[in-house]
């Protein structure tokens, strides 16, 4: 079948562009978040612009995998798991990058303006939120299920400073009403983050489905911060 | 409910090929089964058994049970060699994989499995005949010409003239042996969907004579490799995600 | 030996052209004898055919007259022959296509077919004189001359019918017992019908052999001079070829034009049967749905 070696170029192909969306993804990000606490005005336009180029390399791979599918066939089982996986990671890396897009904005919004409190923690969560996507894309690429498993559990980090984070603004907020603009944007900023944490776990969770056919949440998404009420 | 039961079925041909081995596999009743993998599994090999055309064979050794169950639920054991195999064959129908249209004209054509069987009566030859057209999907294309030589069809129109011919018998079973490879799409498609309202009424099983027409067709897939039955399930979970790695290496191309 | 140049393309079309000629004059130089022996005889005798010579009796120690019993004579040992040989050469090729298997049994039997088609046609009249007109005393007869040509043109009947049932396709047999025929429906149905061009092909060539052939009927059936015709089938009887032997050997001052007169109708006889058995064979290839 002359078709298995085509199909195992193109497979590789779509696998290396995966790997190029996600590092142009991971860099739009740290630059982003650096920007914003160095008040890098340049480098956060440079983000912002750059989306662009993610954007089109996102439809350029959907576009590759349309092609693969129409013209290589018969596409089943593992093949059939990997291609639609690949459809799936490529639309969560493109939001990720619209994340990183919104931080780069927001660096632009602030301005000059000083920031209401040093920005330790929201750097933080963008170093493991990122460290988390990198392995999450190796794991992939690798169809590597055990490590797969084992990264949301990084999440919980992520989560537990979105929540400091929210505490420590509302009370700089009720301190001193003149900072709630700067608070607002610097939570969406965190709220950013921790939503590109979640989207890594879909990653992981589409590594488990390509390795073994089951489709199964790893851990339970929290898009809401936990009230006392719940 | 099942349609035919197979148990520990064993074949040997005299010249020491085993093209079976220890075959276990139930079929069930108005569903679409298809029987795939690389030439030389066993898939014909099995069909041939299950109407005793492996009687005009070579065969050194048969062991096991072949039950085939009637509308009634009893069961008999085609094996048998009491068994009335003429019989038999009028209700186990078989589609070869090259259309091969007997020498007489299309009407004859259809109702010689009747006439073989002692039928007389002009009008349940002539509604019978129609009725095994229609379910074919054949009926426009001949009722005009149906004194007319059967050669004279065309390739995809004289596998449907194959398939009303085992129609007109009202088998329980039909068997169809990579029946579309020598046709062009169009063909292949008419009998596709043919089968897809058959089922209705009949039970198919079916070797397909590529991996998409399997993955198509199915309602059950079982995969043979060299006289074994590797793995066997449901269409939409076998194609997707098999659980033998053989399976899944054959169905990706990457043997066979 | 002259050496030719074959560099150039022009002396090797030059070669093509010599070999295609050649080939050619080969071909009609086939031809040539046949067209001789037919014409010869035709211009030889053609004076001789009139309506009296082929619906009269011989006279004037055959030197006269017509021919008409030798007529006659053949055409009843030609009758009889078929009579005995086909049912028993299309049932043993029945057997031998349908229903035997391959085995030490069958090799003997085809041996021994291909052994009878061997044997010199005067050894069959003398096994006929033997058998029929002695041991069984059937005496000189017609039914001793056709029982002795029957056994001849045996092989050749067995060996073409079988090959005719042979060629149908064995696909058609698969196909008629998975619709639930049994094996005779199916040589009934398909394959008797399907090869009887080809036996009826084999029947009139074997009989063509039959009609020319003086050896066997010689001493079983063969009379020099009948003054009336054969009434049953044990009595002897003129025929053509034995006439033929006997008026160009026996007969002094016989009138050479009666002679290729003789020979002309014998010829006659057995081109017609040519023709009949490839107008058979053509529509055959025609009427053929596979």
């Amino acid at each position: 079948m002359t078709s298995r070696i085509l199909l195992d170029k193109k497979i590789q192909h779509l696998l290396d562009e995966i790997l190029i969306l996600d590092s142009m993804v991971e860099t739009a990000t740290l630059e982003a978040v650096g920007a914003l606490k160095n008040h890098d005005l340049e480098s956060a336009r440079k983000v912002r612009n750059n989306d662009r180029l993610i954007n089109k390399k996102r439809f350029d791979l959907e576009n590759d995998i349309i092609v693969t599918i129409a013209t290589v066939q018969p596409i089943m089982a593992g093949d059939l798991r990997l291609i639609a996986s690949i459809l799936e990671v490529v639309g969560e890396l493109e939001r990720m990058g619209d994340y990183a897009k919104g931080i780069a904005n927001i660096c632009l919004q602030i301005g000059n303006q000083p920031h209401i409190k040093p920005l330790i923690d929201i750097p933080r969560m963008a170093e493991i939120a990122i460290d988390m996507l990198h392995r999450a894309v190796g794991a992939f690429i690798a169809q590597d299920s055990e490590a797969a498993i084992l990264i949301p559990d990084d999440d919980e980090k992520v989560d537990a400073l979105y929540n400091q984070i929210y505490r420590e603004l509302v009370a700089i907020m009720l301190a001193d009403p003149t900072t709630i603009d700067r608070a607002n944007l610097l939570m969406w900023v965190a709220h950013n983050l921790e939503r590109l944490a979640d989207r890594v776990t879909n990653i992981c969770e589409r590594t488990i489905f390509v390795t073994t056919g089951e489709l199964r949440e790893l851990s339970p998404s929290d898009d809401e911060i936990q009230t006392k009420n719940e | 409910m099942h349609k035919l039961i197979i148990e520990n079925l064993t074949l040997r041909y005299s010249d020491g090929v085993e093209a079976l081995r220890d075959i276990n596999i139930n079929i069930p009743v108005n569903k679409i089964t298809v029987m795939f993998g690389p030439s030389g599994g066993g898939k014909s090999s099995l069909l041939r058994v299950i109407n005793r055309l492996n009687d005009l064979t070579d065969v050194d050794h048969i062991s096991g049970k072949v039950l085939l169950v009637d509308d009634k639920e009893i069961a008999k054991d085609i094996l048998d060699p009491n068994l009335d195999v003429i019989n038999l064959r009028r209700s186990v129908g078989m589609v070869f994989a090259r259309p091969v249209v007997l020498p007489l004209s299309i009407r004859d054509n259809i109702t010689y499995g009747l006439e073989m069987a002692g039928e007389k009566d002009k009008n349940t030859l002539e509604g019978t005949m129609e009725i095994s057209l229609k379910q074919a999907a054949l009926w426009d294309e001949v009722k005009d010409r149906l004194d007319e030589p059967a050669i004279a069809l065309s390739g995809g129109q004289q596998q449907r003239l194959c398939l009303a011919r085992s129609l007109a018998l009202e088998p329980e079973l039909i068997l169809l042996d990579e029946p579309t490879s020598g046709l062009d799409p169009i063909s292949t498609g008419f009998i596709e969907t043919t089968l897809q309202e058959l089922k209705k009424k009949y039970t198919i099983i079916l070797v397909p004579h590529s991996v998409q027409q399997a993955a198509r067709t199915a309602d059950l897939a079982a995969f043979f490799l060299q006289g074994d039955l590797i793995e066997y399930g449901h269409g939409d979970e076998l194609f997707v995600n098999p659980q033998d790695e053989r399976t899944a290496n054959y169905i990706e191309g990457r043997f066979g | 030996m002259f050496k030719v140049n074959l560099s150039t393309p022009q002396s090797r079309l030059t070669i093509q052209k010599i070999g295609y000629l050649s080939l050619t004059l080969i071909a009609i130089l086939t031809v040539v004898p046949i067209i001789a022996i037919v014409v010869h005889i035709f211009i030889q005798g053609f004076s001789a055919i009139s309506w009296e010579f082929l619906t009269g009796f011989p006279k004037d120690g055959m030197r006269a007259g017509g021919i008409f019993p030798a007529i006659v004579g053949t055409f009843y040992l030609t009758l009889g022959t078929a009579i005995f040989s086909i049912p028993i050469s299309i049932g043993a090729a029945v057997y031998l296509s349908e229903y035997a298997s391959e085995n030490r049994w069958t090799q003997i039997i085809r041996i021994a077919i291909i052994n009878l088609a061997g044997i010199p046609s005067v050894v069959y009249g003398l096994f006929g004189l033997g058998l029929f007109v002695i041991f069984l005393q059937f005496g000189t007869s017609i039914l001793a001359g056709c029982l002795t040509l029957s056994i001849m043109t045996l092989p050749i009947f067995i060996s073409t019918a079988e090959e005719a049932m042979r060629s149908v396709p064995q696909s058609f047999r698969v196909v008629s017992i998975s619709l639930g025929a049994s094996q005779w429906q199916t040589i009934r149905r398909i394959v008797l019908p399907q090869a009887q061009p080809g036996i009826l092909t084999g029947v009139i060539l074997g009989l063509e052999r039959a009609v020319g052939e003086t050896a066997p009927i010689l001493f079983t059936a063969a009379a020099f001079f009948l003054p009336q015709l054969p009434n049953s089938a044990f009595d002897a009887t003129m025929a053509l070829p034995y006439h033929l032997f006997v008026i160009s050997t026996q007969v002094p001052g016989m009138p050479v034009n009666l002679q290729y007169g003789t020979a002309l109708v014998l010829l006659l006889f057995i081109l017609g049967m040519n023709i009949l058995a490839t107008l058979v064979r053509s529509h055959a290839r025609k009427q053929r749905q596979w």
